[in-house]
Formats: C-alpha cells, sequence, structure tokens
C-alpha cells in the first residue's frame, strides 16, 4: 500500500484537501514570497540604474546656475525656472549663431522627414519584390544587400564624399537625404521581405488568380496587412536619422548641422562659463523627439518586431 | 469528348529536381478529375502550373483548345481554391468575392448580380457583410469557393480545400462540392491526399507519385484492377494485403503457390500467360476475402483470428494465416474472439496480381 502512495501523490493531496476547505475562488497568491522580493527588487535596481541620470538632467535642467554651483546634483530645484530651456531652444550659441538649437530642430525635421519616408517606401517595395516576385537572381540581388548592411559606415564616408561632390550635392540637405536613404535600405529591406514572406503565400496566389498586378497586390492585399511592420520601419529610422552625428557633421555645412550636432557644439563649447542647466535642457530637447515616437508606438512596435522576426 | 485541359510533355524542374516529368493528360469538358497522391509527388505543382502561377520548364498546357503555357492566371479561364482558404483579411466576404472583378473593371450592376447568384448557390448571403475571422472553417472555404464563382470560369481547380476541416465538415462539404459539380457541371480538377475524397468525387482519377501519373482511370477500375503495386497499395484502408509466392503447375492449370499454400486461379482473368515458376505478388483487398466459421473443410485455407478490430457498420480482422499477417472485412454484427480458427475462401475474380519484380498488374 505504501508503494501505490509514494507512485501516485493523488489520493493523498485529496485527503488533504478534504481535511481542509474546498477550493474556491482564485488561487491565492503570496505578495511577499522571497521570489516576488527578489524579482521586484532586481527590476526597482535596474529600473533607478537607468532613471537617475534621467532625473538629475531633469532636475538640474530647471535650476538656476547660483544653486547649480551648490553641487547638490540630486536635490529638487528651490526656485524652479524654464529660463534654461528657452536659452537652449532659441539663445544658446555655436559659432557666430546665437539662435539656439531651434535651427538644428528645423534642419533635423527637414532630414528625418523625407529620408524616413523614401526609405520606407522604396525597402518596402524592394522586400515585397523579393518575398513574393521571385525573379532571376533576387537571391543575389538579396545577398548583396545584406552584405551592405555589414560593412563598417566609416569605410564608406570618403567615397560618398566624392559621389555627392560630383553630384554637385555635397554639403545640401538632399544630399544627407540620398545617404540616410541609401544606409537605411539593407536593414529595411531585410525586415520588410521577412515580413512579406510570413504572410500566407496563397493570399498572394488568390490575388494573382482574381487578376490583381503588382501594384494592385501591393496597394489592395499587403499594405493593409503590413501596419505594425511599417510602424517598426518608421521607428527605427526616425530614432536611428534623428540620433545620427556622424553622417550630419561630414556631409552638410554648419547651416545644415542636424540637431545632434548643434547640441554637441553648444555643449562642448571652450569659451564662457559652462551651462550647465543649458546644456541638460538642450539635451534633453534633443531627445525628446525619439522618446515620444517610443511612447506613442510602443505596443505596435513589439508587436511589429515579433511579427518580422519569427520567420527568416 | 471535346477537351477542356490539355497538357503536353510538361515538365518542371527547380533547379536539379525534376518535380514533373514529360507529363500528359487530357481532361474532358465537364469531367471531374482528381490529382492523388502523397505529399511531394507533384500534384500541388501540377494544378499550379494549370493555373498559371508556376512556369513550367517544358510542355505546354491548353485551356478550351487555347494555348495558355504563357499566358497570365487571370487570362485562362480558371478559378482556384486554395487549401488555407486564402480570403483577403481586411476585406468583408462580398469585397472578396467583388475584388477579382473590380480588378477586371466589371460594371458595378453585373458583379452585384454575379455575387448575389453565387451566394445564394453557397448560401453564404447572411455572411456578405462578414469578415473572414468572423467566419468559421465551413463557412470561410464556402466563400472561397464563391470567388472562384463569381469569376464564372471555365476550370475550377480545387488545391486540397477540405484538409484543413474536421471530419464531419468535410463530409458535409464534399458532397455539397459534388452537388455544386452536378448543376454547374464545369470542369473541375481537385488536388487532394485522401483518398475517400478522390473515389467519392471523381469522374477519373490521377495517382501521382514522383511526378509521374501512375494510373489515370474511373475509381472503380482504379479500385478493382490498379495498374501496379503501388495503386494498389495507395488506395484502400486498410491496404490490400499483398502475398509474395510464385505461380507453379498443378493439375495442368496455374496455380499461385506461397508457405506450403496453393491458391487457386480460376476466375482470375490474367493478361498474360501465367508460365510456371514466374514470381508474382497476390493481392487481396480486406472484404474479397469470405470467413467461413466452421474450421471442418478440407480446404487448405486455415487461419486465426490475430487482433479484432470493430468499426461499427464493419468487423475489421487480422487473420494469421499461412506465415502471412492479412486484413479482412467481415460484418459488423459478426464478432470472432482473438485465437478463434477460421477457414477463408478467396474471389479470385476480384483479386490482383502483379509482376514481383516490375511490380506491375499481369
Amino acid at each position: 500500500m505504501s508503494d501505490t502512495v509514494a507512485l501516485n501523490p493523488g489520493p493523498a493531496l485529496a485527503a488533504a484537501t478534504r481535511a481542509g476547505v474546498e477550493p474556491r475562488g482564485a488561487k491565492p497568491r503570496r505578495a511577499l514570497s522571497g521570489r516576488n522580493i527578489m524579482l521586484y527588487g532586481t527590476l526597482a535596481v535596474a529600473a533607478l540604474y537607468y532613471l537617475l541620470p534621467l532625473y538629475v538632467m531633469v532636475v538640474t535642467s530647471m535650476k538656476g546656475m547660483p544653486e547649480i554651483r551648490l553641487g547638490n546634483i540630486f536635490s529638487p530645484p528651490l526656485e524652479v525656472t524654464f529660463e534654461p530651456w528657452v536659452k537652449a531652444w532659441a539663445q544658446a550659441c555655436t559659432g557666430l549663431n546665437c539662435d539656439g538649437l531651434s535651427r538644428g530642430f528645423w534642419n533635423s525635421v527637414r532630414i528625418t522627414v523625407p529620408s524616413t519616408l523614401i526609405s520606407i517606401l522604396v525597402a518596402s517595395v524592394n522586400g515585397y519584390a523579393l518575398a513574393n516576385w521571385k525573379f532571376k537572381g533576387a537571391d543575389l540581388f538579396f545577398t548583396i544587400l545584406i552584405v551592405g548592411a555589414f560593412i563598417p559606415y566609416q569605410v564608406m564616408i570618403y567615397p560618398i564624399v566624392i559621389v555627392l561632390r560630383e553630384m554637385g550635392i555635397y554639403g545640401t540637405l538632399t544630399g544627407l537625404v540620398i545617404v540616410h536613404t541609401i544606409f537605411g535600405m539593407p536593414i529595411l529591406t531585410l525586415l520588410f521581405r521577412n515580413y512579406f514572406s510570413s504572410l500566407p503565400e496563397e493570399l498572394f496566389k488568390a490575388a494573382r488568380i482574381d487578376g490583381a498586378g503588382f501594384w494592385q497586390i501591393y496597394f489592395r492585399i499587403m499594405l493593409p496587412m503590413s501596419l505594425p511592420i511599417f510602424v517598426v520601419a518608421m521607428i527605427l529610422q526616425i530614432t536611428g536619422i534623428w540620433n545620427d552625428f556622424l553622417f550630419g557633421v561630414v556631409f552638410t555645412r554648419p547651416e545644415y548641422y542636424p540637431m545632434t550636432v548643434q547640441l554637441n557644439n553648444i555643449v562642448n563649447s571652450v569659451q564662457g562659463v559652462k551651462e550647465y542647466n543649458v546644456n541638460m535642457a538642450a539635451t534633453l530637447l534633443t531627445g525628446a523627439v525619439p522618446l515620444i515616437v517610443y511612447f506613442v508606438s510602443g505596443r505596435l512596435f513589439v508587436r511589429g518586431i515579433a511579427a518580422g522576426a519569427v520567420k527568416g | 469528348m471535346q477537351n477542356s485541359v490539355s497538357i503536353r510533355d510538361l515538365s518542371l524542374s527547380f533547379g536539379a529536381v525534376n518535380v514533373l516529368e514529360n507529363l500528359n493528360l487530357d481532361i474532358g469538358n465537364g469531367e471531374f478529375l482528381v490529382l492523388l497522391g502523397s505529399s511531394g509527388c507533384g500534384k500541388s505543382t501540377l494544378l499550379n502550373c494549370i493555373a498559371g502561377l508556376l512556369e513550367p520548364t517544358g510542355g505546354q498546357i491548353f485551356i478550351k483548345d487555347k494555348n495558355v503555357t504563357w499566358e497570365e492566371p487571370k487570362d485562362r479561364g480558371i478559378g482556384m481554391v486554395f487549401q488555407s482558404y486564402a480570403l483577403y483579411p481586411q476585406m468583408t466576404v462580398e469585397k472578396n468575392l467583388s475584388f477579382g472583378l473590380q480588378v477586371a473593371k466589371m460594371p458595378k450592376p453585373e458583379i452585384e448580380k454575379r455575387i448575389q447568384r453565387a451566394a445564394e448557390i453557397l448560401q453564404i448571403g447572411p455572411l456578405l457583410k462578414r469578415k473572414p475571422s468572423e467566419l468559421s472553417g465551413g463557412q470561410r472555404q464556402r466563400v472561397a469557393i464563391g470567388r472562384a464563382l463569381v469569376r464564372d470560369v471555365d476550370v475550377f481547380l480545387f488545391d486540397e480545400p477540405l484538409s484543413n476541416l474536421d471530419a464531419k465538415l468535410r463530409s458535409e462539404l464534399r458532397v455539397e462540392i459534388k452537388r455544386l459539380h452536378q448543376s454547374l457541371k464545369n470542369t473541375m480538377i481537385y488536388v487532394t491526399h485522401d483518398q475517400i475524397e478522390a473515389l467519392t468525387l471523381a469522374d477519373r482519377i490521377a495517382i501521382m507519385k514522383s511526378g509521374v501519373i501512375q494510373q489515370l482511370a474511373d475509381p472503380n477500375t482504379i479500385y478493382n484492377a490498379p495498374k501496379n503495386m503501388f495503386v494498389a497499395g495507395f488506395i484502400g484502408s486498410p491496404s490490400m494485403t499483398f502475398l509474395r509466392g510464385e505461380i507453379v503447375e498443378k493439375d495442368g492449370k496455374p496455380v499461385f503457390h506461397t508457405n506450403g499454400v496453393d491458391f487457386s486461379l480460376d476466375g482470375y482473368s490474367a493478361a498474360e500467360p501465367l508460365q510456371a515458376g514466374r514470381k508474382v505478388v497476390l493481392g487481396v483487398r480486406p472484404e474479397h476475402v469470405k470467413v467461413n466459421e466452421d474450421s471442418a473443410g478440407a480446404e487448405a485455407h486455415q487461419a486465426t483470428v490475430d487482433i479484432e478490430e470493430p468499426m461499427g457498420a464493419d468487423n475489421l480482422l487480422w487473420l494469421k494465416h499461412a506465415g502471412h499477417s492479412m486484413s479482412v472485412r467481415v460484418a459488423g454484427a459478426r464478432r470472432f474472439a482473438p485465437g478463434t480458427a477460421v477457414r477463408l475462401s478467396f474471389d479470385m475474380g476480384l483479386a490482383s496480381l502483379f509482376d514481383a519484380g516490375t511490380e506491375e498488374r499481369i
């Protein structure tokens, strides 16, 4: 008999249940188990680690310079002032220009918007063609494109400078937009190709039987099913291009510098007093755009990444 | 009979792999042809070639005596129904049905008329405003058939349309497809790996293996006079029992001999002379064996019941007979305990004899 119990704990368990109350309602959970303390403790420490610098920046940007000189970087501002923000946006000097970050902001907008739109449009058609219209040499084309993603940017800078110079668009916003569009192509094409490959092939076949052509299938069948992946591509491009520093500084002239380059010039200026509060405000302003994009479309982003990444 | 679809020397290879090789097939007007085979035999590939979704490496395809080998799918006069339904998820049922017609720039009243007619035939009228995600599997497949229906095509192509449905729905829709064919009288080409679907629906079945049609015949011929051992083994559930042996002479008549047991071949009409010593395979279907409970007779075919599988209407017996295992179907009311001794008699007129080397029917 003891053997049976050892092999089959069922009866023993049932007996234990009978001894107490019948199970009823949701399964009770203990909030303060050792596992939970460890888990949430670790999460809290990690969150603190990442939030602390942000906190310092926000607090500092709202202090006046005399208060900053006291050195209590963690203390909240005694007198809240938004003057550093105004100064960072409209008055901070880089070189001879003293119109703050606003110039850089608008430059960045003029760079990011067309680059993002063009690169996503072209890459989605690329990916659609590669996934569904298997033309001769498609695999070779795709391989070359992907290899492009692994070549370090620095190698290509000088050749691109020459190419842009020969085209007569070196130093212009157009040139920079073209460079961003091309550099986004490999990863975006991969993203779209994988997403379109994950859609059922029979859907594409059915559309062809129905007589739809290349563009009709793209616009009427594929596009309506692809919102998540477009959001992913948009976020990747906006954050990537907005945060870009290298291309901005190499391929444009000072009056077209994007926000990141201008931020650097403000923060790293060697003359005069270091205005920490203005620097902090300028940095927060520069980082605001990608941050807002993330918050607005974060859920779609996760969904799209999962959808595109499953099938290769 | 005028041919609806003709396939001439069709070949298709993916790289070094030949999926179809010099395939010839004529499908009559209004015929229901089933392409039957296990996965990877090339049946779906052949269907995709007819639809124009795959470009053949060689050969030509004619539909209604028109060479369509290089035509676009939409210009071939075909409609296709897929296993996964392939309904456009973002469109309502109505939009799904009208999409192809809109692409073809058909006038609106005509589109309305055709959708109404299809909805009536398939009884999907109440579903027209719904999205595919709000439909059940059976309803989705009905809509998919409707999409082929509204295009008013000469040839319907079905690519395993019932494989995603559960058993009950499958048999319901099977009947509906047959009814549809009887009322529309269109040519239909139907790909499946399910032999029941093939036997019940087809006017003719083409059994395929490695890109080659093994036998093309009506279901009755396929079942009762399979051309080779592959066809014989593929069709029928449970499979035909194969007994390996040889031909011997007995009283001046050829007799099948295996494991010390002789089978008289009286009643078997062989296409070739059966000379003694030839190695052959005797194929017997489970329902072509009679089981007699009295084991007394002088006849040599003594067997014992190994396993009994009651299936309701029938009772399936696995017997041990002369060193072979053999399946036999008897009426459901006749029950046999394992170990029971029985006596078998064979209906040679319905058996099949194959050459042991070539596996072809003799």
